[in-house]
């Protein structure tokens, strides 16, 4: 025996590598960065009565921020509640030509890399081979994506374009126009409203917000996979801030990014809780208690725990994929009993009724319609854009080995497509029940109950709404475990192999303050808040537009 | 031959608290005349020890070559790349048994407190899994 007494130190070198002084390429030739910075450099660590390993910064920071920020939004939401819905109202309202400018740069951007050579960079290296099956992956960035709003908007957005294009225009006193209305509306033609409405819809689910979670997760994917930085938002800051990014510069974005994530789910958490509890309510006469929705919360938090615990391909995948299986059920139902015909031929009509409106809907400057311009689509887009870093890092984390070319066709092209099947199959349904049958029910319903009524006119009700709640509620554990995972990750200064206690504790945390702010009030002012992250990370989306063409020009095509 | 085949896993990020089990692991493997393959596991992301799967190999299999010089067979290394390494390990350390026809591990593992009820440490996990001898060094 070498060591004779097992008290003293071990004597084996540990210091590995010595000679190997270049780091190989990933998979073929791709520009490394060289960089000072070491991952888990700024770390503190522990091994012993509670496993951790955590960005010291990052972490104090965003989990003493987000305790406090829950607190005073609690204790003041009188206060605050006005305070920060006037500033997302400002944004929108005066903002709204940048949101919308920045919204077509991204989209333009994205189509342009679809066609140009570079499209051919692997993300990973040109060897490099793709992580996850087409099906899998495809379910991942779907159901982190939009998932929830889609059961929400699917039916109701079509629904409220369209009343607002039949009402026409109308013109306040001091000229600027009242209505809400897209464009110029479609005064009493149902037919064009119809398709106006259709377009609109679209609009804001289609192109722009995949184009803008594509933007943020291809640049993490390439300065991850083919330039060794670590997977946090700040390194798609490398190309302009240089080293400075690993010191408060990038402290600071990744430190909202954890803001916006958390304060996003947290509040959809408890805004989807009050709309499944309406659902459920409509269905069952459960009431929508206090108790109710903190058992919903509860609930939604517990599986998705369960699904952070057992990992991205036995919970999150999984989940995501059981999820899309469900979805496609629902739509294939509403397309069979709905107006089967009027759907698929709405399908391909909706599709050039999109492409004719585009350029009219996405013009940045001189909007006519200035109610639906900032109230929905700057909106939207803001909503989007404070959205990106959570869905951009998730998507990014499970796209490695494709190319760029595929992976935007993956992220912007199919999901458009799908949103327009799925738009036209739920609102095309409501519209036909309300044009033909004149069946108002839809339209006299409350949001969340407008997917129910419409259901309710197709045969096995009972069924399909019970689909209907089990997705709601499944598309937020996707939501919720995935986002779970990114915050753990940045806060863990972009290690992924942190200690498994951390994403329990960021998946409680979730759920923590959404049951807080739905007691104590403020879940509308902190929505506010999440909402109005999109106003600088817009600028950071900007800045991620260059530093992807930069990256990109260096790489093995 | 009480072993023909020990795997000895190895945390590079933490390489600095692994003495102890190396050297048992270095030990046994002579008593034996065993051969000894070292398994790593990274993600595909840059991390602590590596940038990426490549580099992460090439600094395990160099590690090897170090560690295998005066073992009766030297010694072989073998990396494993996860998608989700935290929840993903140890059933990787499971079918790494398999893989490499190991007849024994010996791993490092920190000694057990009040919250490995609920988390079970790495090594404690896969002495209670493997259906080879496994050797926790604490």
């Amino acid at each position: 025996m070498r060591n004779e007494n097992p008290s003293t130190e071990a004597d084996v070198d540990l210091t590995v590598q010595t000679e190997v002084v270049a780091i190989p390429a990933p998979e073929g030739r791709t520009e490394i960065i060289e960089t000072d910075y070491e991952i888990g450099r700024d770390n503190i660590a522990s091994s012993w009565k509670l496993e951790f390993d955590i960005h010291q910064v990052v972490f104090t920071v965003s989990a003493l921020g987000v305790l406090a920020f829950t607190f005073l939004t609690m204790a003041f939401h009188e206060e605050l509640e006005p305070a920060f819905i006037g500033l997302r109202g400002w944004l929108t309202g005066n903002l709204d030509w940048f949101f919308l400018l920045s919204g077509n740069i991204f989209v333009l951007l994205s189509l342009f890399l679809i066609f140009s050579p570079l499209g051919k960079v692997r993300l990973g290296g040109p060897e490099a081979e793709p992580s996850f099956s087409y099906v899998g992956w495809f379910s991942m960035l779907f159901a982190a994506g939009m998932g929830i709003g889609l059961m929400f908007y699917g039916v109701s957005e079509p629904m409220s374009h369209f009343d607002s294009a039949m009402g026409g225009i109308s013109v306040g006193e001091d000229g600027v126009r009242t209505d809400w209305a897209p464009l110029g509306g479609a005064e009493g033609d149902v037919a064009e409203a119809a398709r106006l409405g259709m377009a609109a819809t679209i609009f804001h689910w289609g192109l722009h917000p995949w184009a803008i979670y594509a933007v943020v997760a291809l640049a993490l994917a390439l300065f991850s996979y083919n330039k060794g930085l670590p997977l946090t938002l700040r390194s798609c800051f490398y190309p302009i801030f240089g080293e400075r990014v690993w010191g408060w510069p990038g402290h600071i974005i990744d430190i909202l990014a954890i803001f916006s994530t958390i304060f996003g789910l947290a509040t959809s958490l408890g805004i989807g809780a009050q709309q499944s509890a309406a659902g459920l309510n409509f269905l069952f006469g459960l009431s929508t208690s206090n108790t109710i929705l903190i058992t919903l919360i509860i609930a939604i938090t517990a599986v998705a725990l369960v699904s952070v615990v057992a990992g991205l391909d036995a919970g999150v995948k999984r989940l995501s994929e059981i999820n899309m299986a469900l979805a496609a059920i629902l739509l294939f139902f509403v397309i069979a009993f709905g107006p089967t015909m009027e759907i698929i031929s709405g399908v391909f009509s909706n599709l050039i009724a999109y492409g004719e409106y585009l350029p009219a809907l996405s013009m940045p400057f001189q909007r006519e319609d200035a109610n639906f311009a900032s109230g929905w689509t700057a909106f939207y887009w803001a909503w989007w854009i404070s959205w990106s870093p959570f869905v951009g890092m998730f998507i990014a984390r499970v796209s490695r080995g494709r190319t760029v070319r595929e992976f935007l066709i993956a992220v912007l092209i199919v999901p458009t497509i799908l949103s327009v099947i799925w738009m036209t199959a739920m609102g095309g349904t409501a519209i036909d029940q309300l044009v033909n049958d004149g069946f108002t029910g839809v339209q006299d319903a409350a949001l969340e109950l407008k997917l129910f009524e419409m259901l309710a006119q197709l045969p096995l009700t009972g069924l399909t709404s019970l689909v209907g709640i089990i997705l709601v509620i499944v598309f937020f554990v996707t939501s919720s475990d995935s986002g779970s995972l990114v915050i753990d990750a940045v806060a863990a200064g972009g290690k992924v192999n942190a200690p498994t206690p951390q994403r329990v504790f960021w998946t409680i945390s979730e759920g923590l303050v959404a049951i807080a702010l739905l007691l104590g009030g403020g879940l509308a002012a902190s929505q506010a808040m999440a909402v109005s992250t999109g106003l600088p990370f817009t600028i950071v989306l900007l800045g991620a537009c260059y530093a992807i063409v930069r990256g990109l020009l260096n790489e093995a095509r | 031959m009480w072993y023909k085949h020990i795997m000895l896993p190895i945390d590079l990020e933490h390489a600095d608290r692994m003495g102890k089990a190396i050297e048992t692991a270095l030990a046994l493997t002579v008593q034996f005349g065993a051969k000894l393959t070292i398994v790593g596991v990274t993600s595909e992301l840059p991390g602590v020890s590596a940038h990426n799967p490549a580099e992460f190999e090439e600094k395990l299999s160099a590690l090897a070559q170090r560690l295998g010089e005066g073992l009766p067979h030297g010694a072989q290394s073998k990396t494993y790349v996860a998608h989700d390494p935290t929840a993903q390990l140890d059933a990787i350390l499971l079918d790494a048994v398999k893989d490499v026809e190991a007849d024994l591990v010996v791993m490092a593992s920190h000694i057990p407190n009040a919250l490995n009820a609920i988390w079970p440490s790495h090594g404690g996990k896969m002495a209670s899994h493997a259906d080879i001898s496994v050797f926790v060094v604490r």
